[in-house]
């Protein structure tokens, strides 16, 4: 019964092993990125239910707020500079996924690797030629 | 009351993630994380955390949203198929 009571915890969980699933198991890139947003927000979703108190207010002192009824205010201000850090990877992550495409033509990880082995084999036979 | 709708929101973003996860068709994905993000914000504000839910609503929601979109844009939207 006591795990029942924190299924906030298993939802975390629950959320990361999707994200972990899709970026370890699906080829494409943006999908990846998708995957790694969701691992992001589950680990989010951890703490602030770490914070949270039943029957809590939110800690904002206006109007003569009790504070000893208010949740933890540190993990909310630790995971709101977390989601700004987040969407930042993420604009760098899409940044190089374009110049990624407009390389390769592709966005499958298979096939990059594949053109990454065939450029190095070319260059290989040319040193061996010269 | 409370719990019951902490549940919803709970069951309701293990679907959209998955759902996210298993479109086949890229800007579908984005934007069904885009609704993952918007519930996820609606969470943030049961948990008494109001300012993460405005930040998520805005940024998560909005701006990443905006990002994938313009990278699908200048990218292809179907993913490769199997070969």
């Amino acid at each position: 019964m006591r795990l029942l009571h924190n299924y906030h915890y298993i939802v975390a969980m629950l959320l990361f092993c999707i994200g972990l699933y899709t970026v370890i198991v699906r080829r494409n890139i943006i999908k990846k990125l998708i995957g790694l947003n969701i691992m992001e927000t589950s680990v989010f979703l951890f703490y602030i239910s770490l914070g949270y108190l039943e029957g809590g207010i939110a800690p904002i002192r206006v109007g003569g707020a009790d504070p000893s009824r208010m949740v933890n205010p540190i993990p909310q201000a630790l995971i709101l500079t977390g989601i700004v850090v987040a969407v930042s990877v993420t604009a760098l992550a899409l940044a190089l996924v374009i110049l990624l495409y407009r390389q390769y033509g592709t966005l499958d990880v298979d096939r990059l690797f594949r053109d990454e082995e065939v450029e190095e084999e070319t260059a290989e036979e040319k040193e061996g030629t010269a | 009351m409370g719990t019951a709708l902490n549940l919803t929101f709970l069951v309701l973003l293990v679907a959209t993630a998955l759902l996210a996860v298993f479109a086949r068709d890229l800007l579908a994905a984005v934007i069904i994380f885009s609704v993952y993000s918007l519930i996820m914000a609606l969470m943030w504000q049961r948990l008494q955390a109001p300012d993460l839910a405005l930040t998520e609503a805005a940024v998560g929601a909005g701006v990443t949203a905006v990002l994938f979109v313009v990278t699908i844009f200048k990218t292809r939207r179907r993913e490769e198929e199997e070969d």
